[in-house]
């Protein structure tokens, strides 16, 4: 009897405010796809630099012949300079280096052979323009670079030291942020979420005060008289979650899926999983914005 | 059944207390008049033993339980032994009778068939029977007046509190009204009935408790009530 005459109220409730809690549907849905992106933006990132920081490395340019750096000075690197450098990367960066190989001028004409088989730009090159060089892997690339880079810059033999993942901060600082953008967006929707819950809300209550009169008057519990209203917006906030979360797996779908992993497919993308994975998370903010909003406002509409 | 104790009544923003030091006692199946002019403090009296208000001073005792120390998620329980009735009715427009009645009974979560006992019984007393389908507006005053009664009276409260239920009636149908009152009355119900309607009280000759100024001026079993009678401050006027 409770629960069916409760649920009717409700439903009744929310014909009555039709347009408005369709409207908190759309709000909900709009600011939590802003949240459900920034998450999975920054999955994204994190993905990225798991995938990539595995295959980009710390390259210590071994100094080639003629080279104008006053490092190089004293021509090319000798085979007994590599091999001391290798001693010192076996010794004192154990802890940092993962591990280490030698590329030579061979290795690197080959490699660069394969990916220009016609010469750099219609000139060809031969095996002694290439330069050979250390490539190190370290154990953790956000903190050994500096250290790795101070122990081998400046060694007799060595040209210059570099972090290749260099090359990917600016991409990362972009992702970024974007991601704090949508974070920031999905702030300000979920402030007006709060805002437009609380106004359909009082909009209900005040369409059903002589009911809640009587309610009260009879001695209908609080949470009796409540519960309606704490339904219909729980109930419309979950709904806009649940288009939320169709609307990101459409989104992984059509721009990753189809796209994204069709053009460039040497990265590893966020995929359907990742979105459900976040869906929990946004159903329970939608719903803790409908029962703290209701909340607020009903303490002073259907107060005992 | 219900006893004030030295009961003070202020308003925010009104200097003058709406009840001044009341003590009234009123025992179990009595039927009470509450008399006095608009303003007197009949209508504050109701409301604290509702317990939509609370006193600024003294207390309030309904059934032995003590309103001013209950806390707010015992009052419903407390308005389940209390029936009210307005002179505006308070019905549900959207509402038939039948429904009107039975809502009464659904929020306080009565089971299904309790409710189709209970109602058809409370309005054939009532004498509504078959008058179960129409709407609030379709109905008189007198009949509209019923149908508030059976709400009030469906969960057969010990105490019947109305604020000038004839306010709006014309004197036949009041009559019809107070007999009812009278009968719900000769089932063990307390009835309060605040009322600045000397006829009918003059007629049912019972004890009538009159306020002016938020002071009990008169508390007489079997009493009257003369409105034209000078009031307590034009006394001291005269006195003077």
């Amino acid at each position: 009897m409770r629960l069916s005459f409760v649920l009717a109220e409700m439903v009744q409730g929310l014909r009555r405010n039709l347009a408005m809690t369709v409207s908190v549907v759309l709000v909900t849905f709009v600011s939590l796809t802003f949240v459900g992106a920034s998450i999975l933006l920054q999955t994204q990132i994190d993905k990225l630099k798991d995938d990539w920081y595995d295959r980009v490395e710390v390259t210590a340019y071994l100094c080639p012949q003629d080279s104008p750096q006053p490092a190089c000075a004293a021509g090319e690197a000798t085979d007994e300079q590599v091999a001391a450098l290798q001693a010192v990367v076996d010794d004192q960066l154990a802890g940092d280096v993962e591990t280490v190989y030698l590329e030579t001028k061979a290795d690197a004409y080959e490699a660069f052979a394969e990916r220009y088989p016609d010469g750099y730009q219609g000139v060809p090159l031969t095996e002694d323009d290439m330069q050979a060089s250390l490539r190190l892997k370290l154990v953790d690339p956000e903190q050994d670079y500096a250290v790795v880079n101070d122990v081998l810059t400046g060694r007799p033999g060595v040209e210059s030291v570099e972090d290749e993942r260099a090359v990917f901060e600016p991409l990362f600082h972009a992702l970024n942020r974007a991601s704090i953008l949508a974070a920031g967006l999905a702030g300000v929707m979920l402030l007006a979420a709060v805002l437009l819950i609380t106004t359909t809300i009082r909009l209900s209550a005040h369409s059903r005060r002589r009911e809640t009169r009587i309610m009260r008057l009879v001695g209908a519990s609080t949470w009796f008289i409540q519960m309606p209203f704490l339904l219909e917006g729980a109930i419309a906030a979950v709904l806009g979650a649940g288009l939320a979360v169709g609307g990101l797996l459409l989104g992984v779908k059509y721009l990753v899926v189809d796209w994204l992993e069709q053009s460039v497919d040497w990265v590893a993308y966020v995929d359907a999983g990742d979105v459900l994975q976040i869906a929990p998370v946004l159903v329970g903010i939608a719903f803790l914005l409908a029962i703290v909003s209701s909340f607020l406002t009903l303490r002073r509409f259907t107060r005992v | 059944m219900i006893r004030f104790e030295n009961v003070t009544k202020f308003y925010a923003r009104t200097p003058r207390p709406a009840l001044d030091d009341v003590s009234i006692e009123i025992g179990r199946g009595e039927f009470v008049f509450l008399v006095g002019a608009s303003g007197s403090g009949k209508t504050s009296c109701i409301s604290l033993v509702q317990r939509e208000e609370r006193p600024s001073a003294g207390k309030v005792f309904v059934a032995g339980r003590d309103l001013s120390s209950m806390s707010a998620w015992k009052v419903p329980e407390h308005r389940r032994k209390l029936g009210v009735v307005f002179q505006d009715f308070r019905l549900l427009p959207d509402k038939t009778v039948y429904e009107n009645v039975a809502f009464a009974l659904q929020v306080i979560g009565k089971k299904r068939h309790t409710i189709r006992l209970a109602v058809p019984e409370v309005l054939e007393m009532v004498g509504l029977a078959g008058k179960e389908k129409r709407r609030p507006h379709e109905l008189s005053g007198g009949e509209q007046q019923r149908v508030a009664i059976a709400r009030a009276y469906v969960n057969r409260p010990p105490i019947l509190l109305a604020d000038e239920p004839t306010g709006n009636l014309d004197p036949t149908t009041s009559l019809g009204i107070m007999r009812l009152l009278d009968q719900i009355n000769l089932t063990g119900t307390t009835v309060v009935m605040a009322t600045h309607d000397e006829e009918i009280v003059n007629q049912w000759r019972k004890r009538v408790i009159e306020l002016d100024e938020g002071v009990v001026v008169r508390d007489q079993p079997e009493g009257i009530y003369d409105s034209s009678r000078p009031a307590r401050g034009e006394l001291t006027v005269s006195e003077a």
